[in-house]
């Protein structure tokens, strides 16, 4: 078949400040091609793709669009050259319906028509295999359902060539084979797709080209067919890295956090926790799988004292005293006034586990500052403390008072991750410690998670990339819709049996 | 088909990008062509609406701050004047600082000050005479600092308890301490006026002691010691720190066990406190005197002060200067010229604005097209 290029990009640079984040970027898409473009975090791929859909303009180079040289200065004139973008976080109207959504802000003649719009809906679906209630309304809807919306949306707009930025990062793994069948479909159709993504494996399975950014430069373009994820990895890191994660035996596992017949409420009032019970043993990492708000963040929440327990227990044994205390019901400084080293990586970094405008030592003594008697802050111990991470954790800063909002996301969370390390703990609780971190970054936690769990900690890691989970925890719990839908052994699972259980309780609700 | 897409084939005319840290010295050049501008913009103005000579409106208002020296020998009256408003709005500044830095929009300041003065005159009126005036003095300024408080205080605990809007709450309370105020001077007075004269003027019972041979000295070393606390207290000092993370992320800090409804009120009551104390100042070393008008708006210019100066306390000192100086200076200038004093107002409007456009071109760029294409030829 004969490859008719749709855009080509030449010596694209963006810059932002002194930040470079797109510095000669060459790039050509096809018809009836699907390309994707990896990178890890920080090396300009969602900047890119932002300049092709409008939202950036570019400083310097040329876009063209079917060979003709183009500007795009707004998301109109990329709508206008039949670019659609899929971006990460669904701009949908939550109270709206799907055909109304679709249909929302389209200039077009006559009579607001939704009957019209839904006839035309009905055929992309069966087009390409979308299954899709039209009249079914956001709120009601998962994650993925809203993702089909956003893609039917473009396809609705006419788009031909088609930008999905990190689509299958809420997905699950049967979703996501669902998305790519469709997404093939569409290649077969002549579309031009440009997916954004960091795994390696679905680049692989998927797409026909690669092309690789590293820090803003454009590394080079590859046939998927003729090259590894080893060389891949190479190209995007700029070194070779090892894939594995060491998995040691657990050993003495005694139990060291027992949570019984959990029940939390949420400020609206929804059960988000019910009847939840395991045991975090001393020695072992726990995982916690789930689809994205089944109540991972409000059962962590909950043993840190940060969620209203409705009902259960939260039994805590202290290893020194050998006396157990229940939790409930006490204050994050009551906790800590008990004894019990509990740290706790939340999801929000920048919201709740650090202060984006403070500096590594101001963020240091968020756990420390209270110390000593006098009313004036001691600042020497953060101070080495704060230089201490930076060395060992090598934190690219550009020093220790530098707010933490001015790093990136992997450094940011390293001096988060390193501070709760410091308080030695006996529980540590991390949750989605790598989400949008680099390959490197990642594995540097994977490694800290693993020295605390040989220090005999109790390790809990929420997850949702289901192969790290598979390669890094010992027992996995999956929850879904606040339940325990069940507890398995890491190191014989698959990715799909636990795919079945997330949506287990899932389906089972929707029934009743 | 084609036309189309090369009319659209032009690069936007501004665009606006953001910057890195700029230098110290570059940022003072932009302050100062900020200013250069400024004075410029309102030459123009005084020449276009007035007619005058801007050299001469510059003059007066300098010599309305400085005062001329010929006129006065030995101790300037106006430049201590000047330097005792500048002072009282500084220590306005600095008490709402707190609650601001702490994200609590306490707009009160007017009211709590003016309970402060109220509680002053109050003791001034029933005590005077009945003590020595050392221990009135003291009692005034207890009282004044105890009223600024409470009157700060209920928003506060409301805003922790039910998470009330504290915006409107200070707000009201503003009007709440006018009413009040005029209730007092009905009841003292009941001849109808809307003020008391000058309270204890014969007997100086509840007045500060002269300083130096002047009493305005008094109320600005007050100032300097809460400015030096102020600045240490923020910045060093373990409340300090868990006002700026509470201000920050209300999240963060109860993620590290701060208890965030008590950090509230504490801050509120300390804020409302140097209100207080700043009503003391006004009435027993100042006004000695009360009226509802009588902290006259520096409740709202000193939210403006602070946020200007970024909550740094010694910052504050040249802002509320330089607020009050274009004040001062203007109000003498345009009644020395007997023009309307909206012109005064007005001038001291463009020099706050360009010193705040100078804020976006330190922190933004602004890129012009470079190519000029023709669109559609």
């Amino acid at each position: 078949m004969e490859l008719k290029p749709a855009i080509e990009l030449r010596n694209i640079t963006k810059t932002f400040g002194s930040v470079v984040a797109n510095k000669n970027v060459n790039l050509t898409v096809n018809y009836a091609e699907i390309l994707s473009i990896l990178g890890e975090n920080g090396s300009g791929k969602t900047t890119l793709m932002n300049m092709i859909s409008g939202i950036y303009y570019p400083d310097e180079g040329q876009i063209s669009i079917n060979g003709e040289e183009v500007v795009i200065s707004s998301p109109k004139d990329a709508f206008n050259y039949k670019i659609g973008m899929i971006h990460q976080h669904f701009k949908l109207v939550d109270v709206f319906s799907a055909t109304e959504n679709i249909i929302l802000g389209l200039k077009g003649k006559g009579r607001y028509n939704p009957k019209d719009a839904a006839i035309k809906i009905k055929e992309i679906s069966d087009k390409y295999g979308f299954e899709i209630d039209p009249s079914k309304k956001i709120h009601e809807m998962s994650v993925s359902e809203k993702q089909t919306v956003e893609i039917i949306k473009v396809l609705y707009r006419g788009a031909d060539i088609l930008i999905l930025d990190e689509p299958t990062a809420v997905l699950t793994p049967q979703e996501t084979q669902k998305l790519f069948a469709i997404l093939r479909k569409m290649k077969e159709d002549g579309k031009a797709i440009i997916i954004i993504t960091h795994k390696l494996h679905e680049v692989l399975s998927l797409s026909d080209r690669v092309a690789v950014l590293r820090k803003g430069e454009y590394i080079g373009t590859v046939n998927t067919t003729a090259t590894s994820e080893t060389e891949l990895t190479e190209m995007m890191v700029g070194k070779k890295i090892s894939l594995n994660i060491n998995r040691s035996e657990p050993i003495g596992a005694e139990d060291r956090l027992v949570v019984n017949d959990l029940e939390c409420i949420n400020r609206e009032g929804v059960k988000i926790l019910d009847d939840i019970s395991f045991t975090a043993k001393a020695g072992e990492i726990l995982g916690i799988a789930g689809i994205a708000g089944s109540g991972q963040r409000e059962l962590l929440e909950a043993i840190a004292g940060l969620q209203k327990v409705q009902f259960g227990e939260i039994i805590y044994n202290d290893p020194k005293t050998g006396k157990s205390e229940n939790l409930k019901d006490k204050t994050p400084l009551q906790i800590r006034e008990l004894g019990v080293r509990l740290s706790f990586v939340p999801e929000d970094r920048l919201g709740m586990g650090l202060v984006g405008n403070m500096d590594i030592i101001d963020n240091m003594m968020l756990r420390s500052y209270r110390k000593g008697k006098s009313i004036f802050l001691e600042r020497k111990s953060p101070k080495d403390l704060a230089q201490h991470i930076i060395e060992d954790l090598e934190v690219v800063t550009p020093g220790a008072t530098t707010p933490v909002r001015r790093l990136s996301g992997g450094n940011v969370q390293k001096v988060l991750v390193g501070r709760e390390i410091a308080a030695s703990p006996t529980v540590l609780m991390a949750a989605y410690p790598v989400r949008g971190l680099d390959i490197n970054s990642s594995y540097t936690i994977y490694n800290l998670l693993n020295a605390q769990k040989e220090k005999g900690v109790a390790v809990i890691f929420v997850g949702e990339d289901l192969d790290v989970l598979i390669e890094l925890c010992d027992r996995i719990m999956v929850i879904g819709g606040g339940r325990v839908t069940g507890i398995v052994d890491g190191r014989n699972v698959t990715k799909e049996e636990i795919g079945l259980l997330m949506t287990k309780s899932h389906g089972g609700e929707q029934n009743d | 088909m084609t036309e189309t897409r090369i009319k659209q084939a032009h690069e936007p005319l501004i665009r606006i990008t953001k910057r890195d840290n700029m230098g110290l010295k570059k940022s003072a050049i932009v302050y100062a062509v900020g200013i250069f501008a400024a004075l410029i913009f309102s030459s123009l103005l005084i020449i276009l609406v007035t007619g005058l000579k801007p050299t001469e409106i510059f003059k007066a208002m300098y010599e309305g701050v400085i005062g001329t020296p010929v006129a006065n020998m030995g101790i300037n009256k106006k430049y201590v004047e000047a330097i005792h408003a500048a002072a009282i709005l500084l220590c306005i500044s600095l008490a709402v600082t707190p609650a601001f830095k702490m994200k609590f929009w306490n707009i009160g300041a007017e009211g709590q000050v003016l309970v402060g003065c109220l509680a002053s005159a109050y003791c001034m009126l029933e005590f005077g005479g009945k003590m020595d005036n050392t221990v009135l003095l003291i009692v005034m300024l207890l009282t004044s600092i105890l009223f600024g408080m409470l009157w700060a205080l209920l928003p506060a605990i409301c805003k922790a308890l039910w998470n009330t809007n504290e915006t409107l709450f200070t707000l009201m309370m503003n009007y709440v301490a006018m009413t009040l105020v005029s209730y007092f001077i009905m009841v003292k007075d009941r001849s109808g006026r809307s003020d008391l004269g000058i309270l204890n003027e014969r007997t100086g019972y509840g007045y500060l002691p002269e300083l130096f041979g002047r009493s305005y000295y008094f109320n600005i070393l007050i100032v300097t010691v809460v400015t030096v606390l102020m600045f240490i207290y923020l910045k060093y000092s373990k409340q300090g720190y868990e006002i700026s993370v509470v201000g920050e992320s209300e999240n963060t800090a109860r993620y590290i066990g701060i208890n965030v409804k008590r950090v509230i009120m504490r801050t509120v009551a300390i804020s409302g406190a140097i209100c207080g104390l700043v009503g003391f100042m006004i009435v027993a070393g100042d006004k000695h005197s009360i009226k509802s008008a009588i902290v006259g708006g520096q409740g709202f210019t000193a939210i403006m002060v602070s946020w200007m100066s970024k909550f740094n306390p010694i910052i504050m000192i040249p802002v509320s200067m330089l607020i009050i100086f274009l004040n001062i200076g203007s109000k003498y200038a345009t009644s020395a010229f007997r023009v309307d004093n909206s012109i005064g107002d007005i001038l001291t409007a463009i020099v706050i604005f360009s010193i705040i456009a100078c804020e976006f071109f330190i922190r933004y760029k602004v890129n012009f097209r470079k190519t000029k294409r023709r669109a559609g030829k």
